[in-house]
């Protein structure tokens, strides 16, 4: 086990965890305001397909970065407009939205595949920082957008904590009767949520076919949506604890790989089944702690909201 | 911005409200004079919260003026109320329960940034001004039901309402935090708001109000009447109404049997979790008819769903038919002779999306099977029987019993209910918002069972009801049951002030 590779090894699990952060960061504002949003898969999907494609046409990283944001937004737009707008069933708006962007995205990409990425991101040493042994190779020769993922990370902190729009946000979540009466606009904090987390799910696809694996082929999201929904469990529904989390599951991403080479005798299904098996264990804690106080799990999570006139 | 011109807070006139089959105000008044504490009285079913409803902008009314503060008024949603300075505290507290208080007196009224220790101390000032003792910092999940409120007052308060509403407050407090209460409300209205207080319990409002209007089915029977002035059974009265759409006469008495149904000791708990059902000891015999009276939300609901198995006793033991059933389950008190018509027909008694036959046979399915199925025909031929035998008008029997309406939905009840030939009828509330003709039959047809010998214990808001259908009367107050009264003796002013809880009346 060479030093390389050890550090191969942290720096693979950051670009992993970026690539689960960004996607669960988002659904965390999403669910936070009550709305849960299983199309995750299908809106990252549609982002790198959508950052891929501008990549190619303009070269430019960062206007293929936009497009997949607004890919995106645009599509979790079609989930926010069915369960927040006309109350369809979350669940099975958000699933049509995985198969539906799945879809889309593979038959928009179809010509495409295989082609050799253009306007890729290249890692950015920061400056002085990046000398540091070990820590400078691990954290700062990342591309940008992790840097950009770590800022998001605190400004969704923020938002969600210390504004008027997050309060707003997260009694929409918590009980949607009360933010309407206090004057709030659930369907518009619903549908910001909706469609923010969505750029964000696009950020994080556009990551992937721009960064972490350049290039596109149909399926190349992999599950990491369902992961980043898991992630959003396990971090208790909170843009910190969810960094930590995305950490955590980037970790077994990042060794996925590598086990063999570190002479590790797992197969590698097993440990591809890790994220799923915490989220399991932490649904667990959280269902025996949260007897005798309310789970961190936003309350009107999943109820379509009506204003009641009987 | 209060016009000084006027005196009037809240001046409401001739309002309209109808909801799909009902009229909920039918040209209610209401005159709420700056800085005093308005009672508005009234039965369940009054009319008063809708009336509320109107003014703090929930519900847009159907014909009618608003007055606020001199100013005619149109809200279209509670914000608009809220704008306008009425703020309203429901009974259904709207309370984010993992938000501290500061985060829920704030919501919708925050600053655009917040900044948790300020809001908490602007908080814990405005708290204290008024003597409302709540830590800002504290989640509202870990907060009782009295400090519930106070946030909700707070909350108010924070957006300077100039009318608060709160309907019936007392409710969910003990008895010390309610007089607490009275002395805030007090305050409040000393600073020149104006507060209309909501309730059923006339001794708070002769203690807390000033002024008190009387709603009965939509309409105003009483408009500002000075509570100093007027005695809590003449209030009683007004609430309660004369003469309603009785039987005409009383039937004739029918010889009693033995106990069907005994309780001794009784206590249960109420939805909030405070004691609702205290020492009840009642006694039913075959061939009589027991009412129980009383102002609503007075422990009449946890009676009955003791008795139906709904609810769990703390203590004490209900024999039903000989079979000792307190911690038993309703299937128990079925087989042991019971049949319950629930105050909630259509929730409890019937599922609406479920069709007519699949309702009728909800208790007696297992009389209908084939093997481990259900014998389809036979269900429906139970069912049409059921129909024709008490009169219930129906299309088609496979429709959702939803499109019925209260009358007939009722019949098929008590319909079902009886076809097992009951030792004891339950019935709560059983001809609430029936017509005239749905009255009688009902009443006919809980007469009929008495004179077959069964026991019927008849929980009534209608007073006109119960004096002329039972043999026996008590009224309940507080959770208690009270005194027995006579009804062919008893006269409505005493059962009145026994209702009112009033002081020394036969406690």
């Amino acid at each position: 086990m060479s030093e390389a590779s050890i550090i191969g090894l942290f720096v693979f699990t950051i670009r992993f965890a970026v690539l689960l952060y960004l996607a669960a960061l988002g659904e965390v504002i999403a669910e936070r305001a009550g709305v849960l949003n299983l199309g995750v898969e299908g809106m990252m999907a549609m982002g790198a397909v959508s950052g891929f494609l501008v990549g190619l046409e303009t070269g430019n990283p960062w206007l293929a970065l936009i497009a997949g944001i607004i890919v995106g937004a645009l599509t979790s737009g079609l989930h926010a407009l069915l369960s927040v707008v006309l109350g369809a069933d979350q669940v099975v708006s958000g699933l049509a939205l995985t198969i539906f962007g799945l879809a889309l995205a593979a038959f928009i990409g179809k010509d495409k595949v295989g082609t050799p990425p253009e306007g890729t991101f290249e890692p950015l040493p920061v400056p002085g920082l990046s000398e540091i042994p070990w820590v400078g190779e691990i954290f700062f020769q990342q591309p940008p957008v992790v840097y950009l993922t770590a800022l998001a990370g605190l400004g969704a902190w923020y938002v969600l904590n210390r504004t008027r729009v997050g309060l707003g946000l997260r009694a929409a979540g918590e009980s949607a009767a009360t933010a309407d009466a206090a004057g709030h606009s659930v369907v518009g904090l619903r549908v910001g949520a909706v469609m923010v987390g969505g750029a964000f799910a696009g950020a994080s696809g556009a990551y992937l076919s721009l960064s972490l694996a350049p290039g596109w082929t149909e399926g190349m999201t992999a599950g990491r949506g369902w992961i980043a929904v898991a992630l959003v469990i396990f971090g208790a529904w909170s843009p910190g604890r969810a960094a930590l989390g995305a950490l955590l599951f980037g970790a077994t991403l990042a060794l996925e790989p590598r086990l063999q080479t570190f002479g590790v005798d797992i197969s590698p299904i097993l440990l591809s089944m890790l994220p799923y098996l915490l989220t399991i264990a932490a649904l667990l804690l959280l269902s025996i702690r949260s007897r005798n106080r309310p789970s961190p799990a936003p309350a009107a999570i999943g109820i379509p909201y009506r204003r009641e006139e009987r | 911005m209060p016009d000084a011109a006027s005196e009037d807070a809240v001046l409401l006139r001739g309002i309209w409200k109808r909801f799909p089959g009902v009229v909920a105000n039918a040209g209610a008044n209401l005159r709420v004079r700056r800085g005093t504490i308005h009672a508005v009285l009234g039965e369940n079913g009054a009319g008063k919260s809708t009336l509320m409803n109107v003014l703090s902008g929930v519900y847009r009314p159907d014909e009618g003026d608003l007055v606020i503060d001199g100013r005619a008024r149109r809200f279209s949603s509670p914000a608009d109320a809220i704008a306008a300075g009425v703020g309203m505290v429901h009974q259904e507290f709207r309370l984010v329960p993992t938000f501290t208080v500061a985060e829920n007196v704030v919501l919708g009224a925050s600053p655009l940034r917040i900044d948790k220790r300020d809001i908490s101390a602007r908080v814990d000032a405005l708290a204290d001004q008024y003597g409302l003792a709540a830590d800002p910092t504290r989640p509202v999940w870990q907060l009782s039901m009295g400090e519930r409120q106070r946030v909700e007052i707070l909350k108010a308060l924070w957006r300077d309402a100039r009318v608060l509403i709160l309907d019936e407050p007392t409710a969910v407090l003990t008895p010390a935090e309610a007089d607490e209460l009275g002395g805030i409300i007090r305050r409040m209205a000393d600073e020149g708001r104006s507060v209309i207080f909501i309730s059923h319990k006339l001794d708070e409002v002769k203690a807390f109000c000033d002024e008190a209007t009387v709603l009965r089915g939509g309409k105003t029977v009483a408009e500002s009447l000075d509570v100093r002035e007027i005695e809590p059974t003449r209030m009683a009265e007004l609430m309660v109404g004369d003469a309603g759409a009785s039987v005409a006469e009383r039937p004739a008495p029918h010889p009693v049997g033995k106990p069907v149904l005994e309780l001794r000791g009784v206590n249960a708990l109420g939805s909030r979790g405070l004691p609702a059902l205290i020492d009840a000891d009642l006694t039913v015999n075959e061939g009589e008819i027991v009412g129980i009276a009383g102002v609503s939300g007075n422990g009449q609901r946890e009676l009955a769903d003791v008795v139906a198995g709904l609810t769990p006793t703390t203590s004490g033991s209900i024999v039903l038919a000989g079979v000792d059933v307190a911690g038993r389950p309703p299937r128990v008190r079925f087989k042991a002779g019971l049949a319950y018509i629930p105050e909630d027909r259509l929730g409890v008694g019937l599922a609406p999306a479920l069709s007519v036959v699949d309702n009728a046979i909800l208790r007696s399915y297992r009389a209908h099977r084939r093997g481990p199925l259900l014998a389809v025909e036979r269900c429906k031929r139970f069912c049409e029987g059921l129909v024709e035998k008490f009169g219930v008008k129906v299309g088609n029997v496979d429709d959702r019993i939803g499109s019925l309406s209260g009358g007939n939905l009722q019949r098929l009840l008590l319909g079902r209910e009886l076809s097992g030939e009951p030792r004891l009828v339950l019935a709560a509330q059983p001809t609430r918002g029936l017509d005239v003709q749905g009255v009688r039959a009902i009443q006919q047809l809980l007469v009929d069972q008495r004179d077959a010998d069964t026991g019927v214990l008849l929980i009534s808001e209608d007073l006109d009801e119960l004096l002329t259908l039972a043999d026996r009367l008590f009224v309940m107050s507080e959770g208690r049951l009270l005194a027995e009264f006579d009804p062919t003796t008893a006269t409505r002013a005493e059962i009145g002030a026994a209702m009112a809880g009033a002081d020394g009346a036969m406690r």
